[in-house]
């Protein structure tokens, strides 16, 4: 790990004028960032969602979260490295902090709100709280949208194809072992259930 | 049919659950729904964006600040520096030697020279980058040992602390003698939710703080005096806290945030980047290790001779405090007749470094034990056995010439986690994804050597050197408006992630036999807590929740002994109601709460402890904590890849309060021992720090992570409620020691420095095999 590629003021001194602030429009030669707005409609966990006068530039992640009061997607790295803002956008896992709010006009977007009914628990988010997989949970949001993913796509994981479709998601509190635990009683209650 | 609901109203024959029972956590519900509110979740209709304008060099002097372009911007309603702090111009744990805002010399990358608050944080951004700030850059002074004797960096000099212990006869000679240097990288807490806050400025001038921190009572002291203001005007509450593990001790946005609170007349929300967090929070302690063991030639420690530098970076945090642990705890849980010990912790143009999970004791850990390993080789002596004959027991004296009087388990630790049964060996089809280098498929089974390892390490619980040391709680028992008792707990205790929440509610249910605990809000209007760190919220906390608990029922028995004419003396309170001993006459809590609400509020101290003396001898520990581990590794030798395959562990932990949250704890705290032995590092290039991402910040995924297999050695803790003791340490500090002992074992190589890299075995492993 010798150079890194710059990404705002603070990480590289070395841009020309030595502040390191290529990346950004000059002070005062643009208008302000929020002249130029736009509205329009996300369809979130089975309903239409009005955005009004947005800046194009935001994230699902924080459209979700500041703006349509859905703060359940969590905002860890927001570059896609550890995959607490996950949802599901057309039925497929994405990190929400890496696509563009606008962008997603005509999907649908499923967030870990839209996992269960109010006052009720999917069989994913039973097993984390009585497993014990949580603990400051600020990855377990992520951690439930992912792994209903995986066991929709792949009932039968093997544990080593669960531990590599879940290693995208950070969690520093638990170690995993608990959140495996969850996992492996979740699949034992569905096997039982198909048969 | 539904199954029928549970009665709601009290039932005084059932039993509540009490402690010792894996009673699940009562924020479990609303986290996996996404609906717990983090620090980073607060949101006020009008809120504004803060944002940091922060140095991009490790040392400079600033000529000059220039704000007037971002302060024109639309959309920005303040810009702040150092000019605009009306109280105190610094904070700090320890010492107040850290500035809110740079104001002439700036003495780290990444040290906070502004604020912005602007009404879109993409605003707030531009805004940052608008700010011109003028920079003389200097030579940073980025060598710890050069720091001790070079012009100081700052006022009060560069020498946080020098601990010294001398102990027993510092001329002690072993008939066998080996020695050591050793290294430390500077390990992040990577806590995943980020520094992240609301202020909302108050009618009387005051200020509201939601805020995800570990020591609420001591942050608001520092943003006080900092603000110029009564402490009673800055009303701090806990918001939800995504993990600390000791870096939320210091303060980050605090300060900046309720400044432009003020100033603006506007809520702030302010919510660091991941990149930013990496400025914003201290880190672990790089070291540098120098070691002399001697011993007899059977194999018992004689003296133990070390000399530490910590590098403290540019501010003191508690680096005063993380020396003094990693000098008392650095010849390990050993008997040690006579020792020399010089430890240093140093002010260079680092980032700042203080508290992480094990607190100095992991360094230590990581350099003893390879002596003691390297000890073992060199007498022919097996090295657990070598641990064996010289493992601390109870009575027994540390290097700082305390005797241990509490439970001191050692030798059980050792030989419970020896028994625990070894992994499988690897397969010779092993699917690729379980070789060393997993999802890279670049390792060959063929090449793949297997390595045991094993470490011992300890530290103190809770906080030392005669510090008074103690947490609050207040409870109210009172009817609910359908007649069920219920108890509320109020104590500021963070709840960082650990479950001391669900511990709060298993004391209140065992003290007073009720089922509906309430836990009300933490915040300052109740007495200090303490931190939640040195692993002694269960201890402190609890002590005080069973403590006032106790108060409760002693209003409660009074009640009932005058309904009964009987003494308070002669009467019990057992699930749910006030008997007579003899179990004859009994008084409902129902009926002893109809008189009213009883409330109490106590606070717990432990025992007292002593400074350290000139000679870094007192007793200036309450209680400890040990903890035994063995790893087992896949090597490929010849990339230098390392897969860790299992750490088993026993844990002395005086009584399992929640056995299911102990699991959690062992596992999680083992992660971050393995993540230092193996991969985790940040990468500091002339005071710069490199890799301020999880892109190249490693941090054990799911597919890292080894299997744990652990037991505990339960020995009830003298003076602690229950006889618990903490547990959220002991993992992280001797697990990191069992990997690279693992490592050791199957590379053969001396292995020096934590974390280990591929470099470092593939590199030096070339020249052996080249023969």
């Amino acid at each position: 790990m010798t150079e890194q590629t710059p990404s705002d003021a603070l990480h590289d001194p070395t841009t020309p004028d030595g502040s390191g602030r290529e990346d950004y429009p000059a002070p005062g030669a643009g208008p302000d960032v929020l002249a130029a707005l736009e509205s329009y409609t996300l369809a979130v966990n089975g309903r239409d969602r009005d955005v009004t006068e947005a800046w194009l530039g935001e994230s699902l992640l924080w459209v979700l979260r500041e703006r349509l009061g859905l703060p359940g997607a969590k905002n860890a790295c927001e570059q896609g490295e550890c995959g607490s803002c996950s949802v599901l956008l057309d039925g497929r896992l994405v990190a929400s902090c890496c696509v563009l709010a606008a962008d997603a006009v005509g999907s649908q977007i499923t967030t870990v709100e839209g996992l269960s009914g109010e006052g009720e628990l999917s069989d994913v988010q039973r097993a984390f709280v009585e497993e014990g997989a949580v603990q400051c949970g600020f990855c377990t949001p992520g951690l439930v949208v992912a792994i209903h993913d995986v066991l929709h796509r792949n009932p039968r994981a093997t544990e080593l194809e669960l531990r590599e479709a879940i290693s995208g998601d950070l969690c520093r509190c638990t170690g995993y072992g608990r959140i495996f635990a969850a996992v492996r009683r979740v699949q034992q209650e569905r096997a039982h259930a198909r048969t | 049919m539904p199954a029928p609901s549970l009665p709601t109203t009290f039932t005084r024959k059932r039993r509540a659950p009490g402690v010792g029972e894996s009673v699940l956590r009562p924020d479990g519900i609303p986290k996996v729904k996404g609906q717990f509110a983090f620090s980073s979740d607060a949101w006020v209709e009008g809120m504004v964006w803060g944002r940091t304008v922060r140095s991009p060099y490790p040392a400079a002097r600033i000529r000059g600040i220039d704000v007037s372009a971002a302060v024109a911007m639309p959309g920005v309603h303040a810009v702040i520096t150092a000019e605009d702090v009306w109280g105190s111009p610094t904070y700090g744990l320890e010492h107040h030697d850290q500035p809110v805002f740079a104001s002439d010399v700036v003495r780290y990358h990444g040290e906070p020279v502004a604020a912005v608050a602007a009404d879109h944080p993409e605003t707030a951004q531009r805004a940052c980058a608008a700010v011109v700030v003028d920079y003389e850059v200097l030579e940073p002074l980025v060598d710890a040992e050069a720091a001790i004797t070079a012009a100081p960096i700052h006022p009060a000099g560069n020498i946080f602390r020098h601990v010294r212990i001398r102990h027993g006869d510092p001329d002690a000679v072993g008939e066998v003698v080996v020695e050591g240097t050793y290294e430390v990288g500077m390990q992040d807490q990577a806590f995943l939710g980020p520094e992240s806050g609301l202020a909302v400025p108050s009618e009387d001038g005051g200020v509201e703080l939601y805020v995800a921190t570990q020591w609420l009572h001591v942050d608001r002291d520092q943003i006080a005096a900092c603000l110029n203001l009564p402490r009673d005007k800055v009303r701090l509450t806990l918001a939800g806290t995504g993990g600390a593990f000791g870096g939320r001790e210091d303060l980050s946005m605090q300060i900046h945030a309720c400044l432009l609170a003020l100033k603006t007349g506007k809520p702030v929300k302010m919510v660091y980047s991941r990149e930013e967090s990496f400025f914003g929070h201290v880190h672990r302690h790089p070291a540098k290790l120098w070691y002399r063991h001697h011993a007899t030639r059977d194999g018992k420690l004689v003296k133990v001779e070390t000399r530490l530098v910590f590098d403290g970076g540019a501010y003191t945090s508690s680096s005063t405090a993380v020396i003094s642990n990693a000098s008392c705890f650095a010849a390990g849980p050993y008997l040690v007749p006579n020792a020399v010990v010089d430890g240093y912790a140093v002010r260079t143009n680092n980032p700042p470094c203080g508290a992480m999970r094990g607190f100095g004791a992991v360094q230590t850990s990581f350099a003893s034990e390879a002596q003691m390993d390297k000890l073992a080789q060199e007498l022919h002596i097996d090295p657990v056995e070598l641990r064996l004959r010289n493992a601390l027991k109870t009575h027994d004296e540390l290097l700082t010439g305390q005797v241990i009087i509490g439970a001191a388990p050692v030798a059980e630790c050792i030989r419970a986690c020896l028994a625990l049964p070894m992994p499988e060996p690897l397969s010779e089809d092993a699917p690729a994804m379980m070789l060393p280098g997993g999802a890279g498929l670049t390792a060959l089974r063929d090449d793949v050597r297997r390595g045991v390892g094993f470490a011992v390490g300890f530290k103190n619980l809770a906080f030392s050197e005669g510090f008074d040391d103690y947490s609050t709680a207040r409870i109210r028992l009172e009817l609910t408006p359908v007649g069920d008792p219920t108890a509320t707990v109020h104590v500021a205790t963070a709840e960082v992630g650990q479950g001391f929440v669900t511990v709060a509610q298993q004391i209140a249910r065992a003290e007073l036999g009720v089922h509906e605990v309430v836990l009300a809000a933490a915040d300052t209007q109740v007495g200090s807590a303490g931190s939640s760190s040195a692993s002694r919220q269960t201890m402190m906390s609890g002590g005080a929740v069973q403590a006032a608990c106790a108060a409760v029922r002693e209003v409660l028995l009074e009640r009932a002994a005058l309904e009964l004419h009987l003494a308070p003396a002669d009467l019990v309170l057992e699930e749910g109601e006030l008997v007579t001993k003899d179990g004859r006459h009994n008084v409902s809590l129902v009926e002893a709460l109809k008189a009213g609400p009883v409330e109490a509020t106590r606070e717990f101290h432990h025992a007292p402890t002593d400074p350290l003396d000139e000679n870094g001898q007192g007793n200036a520990h309450w209680s400890f904590a040990f903890a035994a581990h063995r790893a087992v590794v896949d090597v490929d030798p010849e990339l230098g890849l390392v897969r860790v395959v299992q750490i088993a562990t026993a844990q002395d932990i005086g009584k399992a309060l929640n056995p299911l949250a102990v699991t959690g704890q062992v596992e999680g705290g083992i992660a971050q021992g393995v993540g230092l032995a193996v991969m985790e590092e940040i990468i500091v290039d002339k005071g710069r720090i490199r890799n301020p991402s999880f892109t190249d910040y490693l941090l054990p995924t799911a597919l890292d992570m080894p299997t744990v297999v652990q037991t505990w050695i339960e020995q009830p803790e003298r003076g602690a409620p229950y006889g618990a003791k903490g547990v959220g340490e002991p993992p992280t500090i001797s697990s990191t020691g069992a990997v690279v002992a693992a490592i050791r074992d199957a590379t053969r190589l001396d292995l020096n420095r934590i974390p280990v890299r591929p470099d470092d075995i593939a590199l030096a492993a070339a020249p052996e095999r080249s023969r």
